[in-house]
C-alpha cells in the first residue's frame, strides 16, 4: 500500500548566516522526531530559499508547513495559515514567498495543499554558523509547538498514542 | 529646483539596492546612479581559517549562486594543493565539476528567463504589474510556466547529485571531488521519465530560444534600442577560443571586436584588472589597468561571453551563435536586452553539455583527487551565470588563509548597470512630471537584463517592499511611493 503524503515540513534559510538557519535547524530536529516515532506519512526538506520549483514539490502533499527565520517584531514564533497570493511579500525574485509557491502550485498543478508558515524569531545574521542563544530558545519552544501539531495530524490517520497530544 | 528620485529597493533583484535619479530644474535627468549595499568583510572573515574549508565557507556568501563560489574557491585551492591551474584534475574530477557547473548555470538562467524576463516579454514593460510575474505567465501560457518550473527542478537535481546535498554542498574539494556519479544517478538524469531527462531539456531549451526570437521579431526596435551602448567585454575562453564557462584564459574585446586583453593566465588577473572605489557606492568598479577607469570598464555575463568567444563547442548552440553573431555582422553586440538572447543560447549549450557528459563513462571513475607540491597562492576564475567570478587566496605555513580577494560577477557589471540605468532614465523620464509604474519598471528592466545578484542570502521573512522616494535638492522628501 502506498504511504499517504500527509505532511511536508520544509525549512529554508542559509545555515552560514547564524539565525537564518532556524528553518534548517527545525527540519533537522523534526526529522529525528519523525524517525523516532516512525511517522512515514511525513517528510522534511530544506533549502536556502523557496523558489518556483517548490510549487511542484508541495503539490504532492496534503499539508505543508514552511519554517523560516523571522526578522519581524513577533514573540518567540508565529504559526499562520497561508492563502495563495501572487503578491511579492519579498522584494527579491530570486526567492519567492510561501503564498507565492502555493499560488503557483494551484495555477500550474491544480493542487492546493493546506499550507502554514512557522516563523521563528531570529536575532543575529552574520557570516557565522550556529544560532544565537535567544534563537535557540525560540527554536525549542517552536519545536514543542510544532510537534504537538504534527502529532495531532498524524493521530488522525496513524492512531498515535494519546499521550503525544498533551499540551 | 532640482529633484532627486530614489527607487528603493530594485524589485526582482536579489539583495538591497536602490536607484537614484537626479532631475534638473527642467525635469530632465541630470544623472542617475545604482547604489548597492554589498556585504563587505567576507574576505576578512575567511582569514585565519584552514584553506580546505573555503569551498564550503564561501557558500555562505550567497544562497542564489553558491555553486559558483564553491567551484571558484575549489579551483583556487587546486593550485595551492599542487593540482595545477587548468586541466590538472583527473577526468572524473573535472567532468563532475563541469556537470555541477552546467546544472547550476541551467537552473539559474532558466529562473531568470521564465521568472524574471518572460513576464516583461509577454506583457510588455508597460503591462499590468499584477500580471508581470510567472503567475501571469501561467495564466497566459501555462505550458511555458510549467516548463520553467520543471527545468529549474532538473537543474537543482543535477546540483544535488553532484554536490552531495542542496545546502552547503561538498562535491568539490581541493584537488578534485569527493564523489562520482553512480549509474543509477546517471540514469535518473539522462533518461528519467518525461519531462525530467536530458533530451527533453534540450528540446525545451530550443523552444525557449524560439519564444525569445519570436518576441524579438515582433518588437525589434524596442529590444534593439533599449539601453544599447558600446562597451568592452570580458570573459574566460578555452585556449582555442571556444566558449567555456569552467576553465580557460582571460580575454577582453572592445566594441569593435579588437582583442584588448590577449588570453592571459587567470593566475595573473591582478596584473590586468584593478578596482576603483567611488564615494557613493559600496560596490567597487573594476577596469582594465592598461586602459584606466574611464575607458577600461567592461561588461561580463552572457552577452560578453558570446562577444568574446570564437565559437560554441556544441552543435545546436553553435548554430544559434552563428545567427546571433550575424545579427551584428560579427561585431560585438552592445544591446542590453540581447543579454536574454545570449542567456538562452547558453541554456541550450548547457543542456547539450549535460546530455553529452551524462553519456561519458569517466563520470563513474574512482580516482577522485590529485595532489602535488604545495603552493602558497591560488587564483580560481570561473564564469558564473552572471559573469566572471574571481577567487584569490594566499596561505601560510600553517595552512591558514592569510589573504582572500573576491571580485564577484555583479561587481564586474557595476559600471555597465549604471550606464544602462542612466540611458533608460534619460529615455523614459526626461521632462516627465511624475514617475509612473512603467517608468519605474523600465529602469528595473535595464538592471534585470544583467541579472545582478547582490549577495544577500539572508532572506528572512519581513523584508521591505519596493519604495520610491522623491527628494528635492535640499534632501527633503517631497513624495514617496510603495510598490
Amino acid at each position: 500500500m502506498q504511504i499517504p503524503k500527509r505532511v511536508l515540513i520544509y525549512g529554508y534559510g542559509n545555515p552560514g548566516r547564524q539565525d537564518d538557519a532556524l528553518g534548517n535547524e527545525m527540519v533537522e530536529k523534526i526529522q529525528e522526531w519523525i524517525e523516532e516515532h516512525g511517522l512515514k506519512c511525513m517528510q522534511t526538506d530544506s533549502n536556502y530559499q523557496l523558489n518556483i520549483e517548490d510549487a511542484e514539490k508541495i503539490s504532492d502533499w496534503e499539508v505543508v508547513v514552511f519554517v523560516d527565520a523571522s526578522q519581524e517584531d513577533i514573540h518567540e514564533y508565529r504559526f499562520q495559515k497561508v492563502d495563495p497570493s501572487d503578491a511579492q511579500v519579498e522584494f527579491t525574485m530570486h526567492a519567492v514567498s510561501p503564498a507565492y509557491v502555493l499560488h503557483l502550485s494551484e495555477k500550474l498543478f491544480s493542487k492546493k495543499p493546506e499550507t502554514y508558515v512557522l516563523a521563528i524569531k531570529g536575532f543575529e545574521w552574520d557570516f557565522k554558523e550556529g544560532l544565537s542563544d535567544n534563537a535557540k530558545l525560540n527554536l525549542e519552544q517552536s519545536f514543542q509547538f510544532l510537534t504537538r501539531k504534527l502529532a495531532r495530524w498524524a493521530y488522525i490517520k496513524d492512531n498515535l498514542p494519546i499521550s503525544m497530544l498533551r499540551e | 529646483m532640482p529633484k532627486k528620485i530614489t527607487i528603493e529597493p530594485v524589485t526582482r533583484v536579489e539583495g538591497h539596492g536602490k536607484v537614484t535619479i537626479m532631475l534638473d530644474d527642467f525635469g530632465n535627468v541630470r544623472d542617475s546612479r545604482l547604489h548597492i549595499v554589498e556585504f563587505r568583510g567576507f574576505e576578512r572573515f575567511v582569514q585565519g581559517r584552514p584553506y580546505w574549508e573555503a569551498p564550503v565557507l564561501v557558500q555562505r556568501l550567497c544562497g542564489i549562486c553558491p555553486v559558483s563560489h564553491h567551484l571558484a574557491a575549489a579551483k583556487a585551492l587546486d593550485v595551492i594543493v599542487g593540482a595545477g591551474t587548468g586541466h590538472g584534475l583527473t577526468a572524473v574530477g573535472e567532468k563532475m565539476r563541469r556537470l555541477m557547473h552546467y546544472g547550476q548555470f541551467f537552473q539559474s538562467h532558466v529562473l531568470h528567463f521564465f521568472h524574471l524576463s518572460s513576464p516583461d516579454f509577454l506583457f510588455g514593460i508597460d503591462g499590468d504589474p499584477a500580471l508581470r510575474n510567472i503567475i501571469g505567465v501561467a495564466m497566459n501560457n501555462r505550458d511555458l510556466a510549467v516548463q520553467g518550473v520543471m527545468m529549474r527542478k532538473y537543474g537543482q537535481e543535477i546540483i544535488r547529485l553532484t554536490a552531495g546535498k542542496k545546502i552547503h554542498g561538498t562535491g568539490a574539494i581541493p584537488g578534485g571531488i569527493n564523489k562520482n556519479l553512480s549509474i543509477a544517478e546517471r540514469d535518473e538524469l539522462l533518461s528519467g521519465p518525461d519531462p525530467l531527462n536530458a533530451d527533453k531539456m534540450v528540446e525545451w531549451s530550443e523552444a525557449a530560444l524560439d519564444f525569445f526570437k519570436d518576441y524579438h521579431k515582433n518588437n525589434q526596435s524596442m529590444v534593439d534600442n533599449f539601453a544599447a551602448y558600446p562597451s568592452n567585454h570580458l570573459s574566460i575562453v578555452r585556449e582555442d577560443g571556444a566558449f567555456d564557462i569552467y576553465n580557460g584564459v582571460l580575454r577582453a574585446v572592445d566594441n569593435e571586436g579588437n582583442i584588448i586583453l590577449h588570453d592571459v593566465d587567470c593566475q595573473d588577473y591582478n596584473k590586468y584588472i584593478e578596482e576603483e572605489v567611488k564615494s557613493w557606492s559600496y560596490m567597487k568598479f573594476p577596469y582594465l589597468k592598461e586602459l584606466g577607469p574611464e575607458k577600461g570598464w567592461y561588461r561580463v555575463g552572457p552577452l560578453a561571453r558570446l562577444n568574446v568567444c570564437d565559437f560554441m563547442p556544441t552543435p545546436l548552440a553553435q548554430k544559434e551563435f552563428e545567427e546571433f553573431k550575424a545579427y551584428t555582422s560579427g561585431k560585438p553586440n552592445g544591446m542590453s536586452l540581447h543579454y536574454h538572447w545570449a542567456r538562452l543560447i547558453e541554456v541550450l549549450h548547457c543542456a547539450e553539455m549535460i546530455r553529452d557528459l551524462l553519456k561519458d563513462p569517466d563520470l563513474q571513475n574512482d580516482d577522485l583527487v590529485v595532489k602535488g607540491e604545495k603552493r602558497y597562492k591560488g587564483v580560481g576564475v570561473i564564469e558564473a551565470p552572471r559573469g566572471t567570478l574571481f577567487h584569490h587566496y594566499e596561505i601560510n605555513n600553517d595552512d591558514q588563509i592569510t589573504l582572500a580577494n573576491l571580485i564577484v560577477s555583479t561587481t564586474n557589471n557595476n559600471q555597465p548597470m549604471n550606464s544602462a540605468v542612466n540611458l533608460t532614465a534619460k529615455s523614459f523620464m526626461n521632462g516627465q512630471a511624475e514617475i509612473t509604474e512603467p517608468m519605474m519598471n523600465a529602469v528595473e528592466v535595464a538592471i534585470r537584463a544583467y541579472d545582478p545578484c547582490l549577495s544577500c542570502a539572508t532572506h528572512a521573512l519581513g523584508k521591505m517592499p519596493l519604495e520610491m522616494t522623491l527628494v528635492n535638492a535640499n534632501n527633503e522628501i517631497i513624495d514617496k511611493k510603495n510598490k
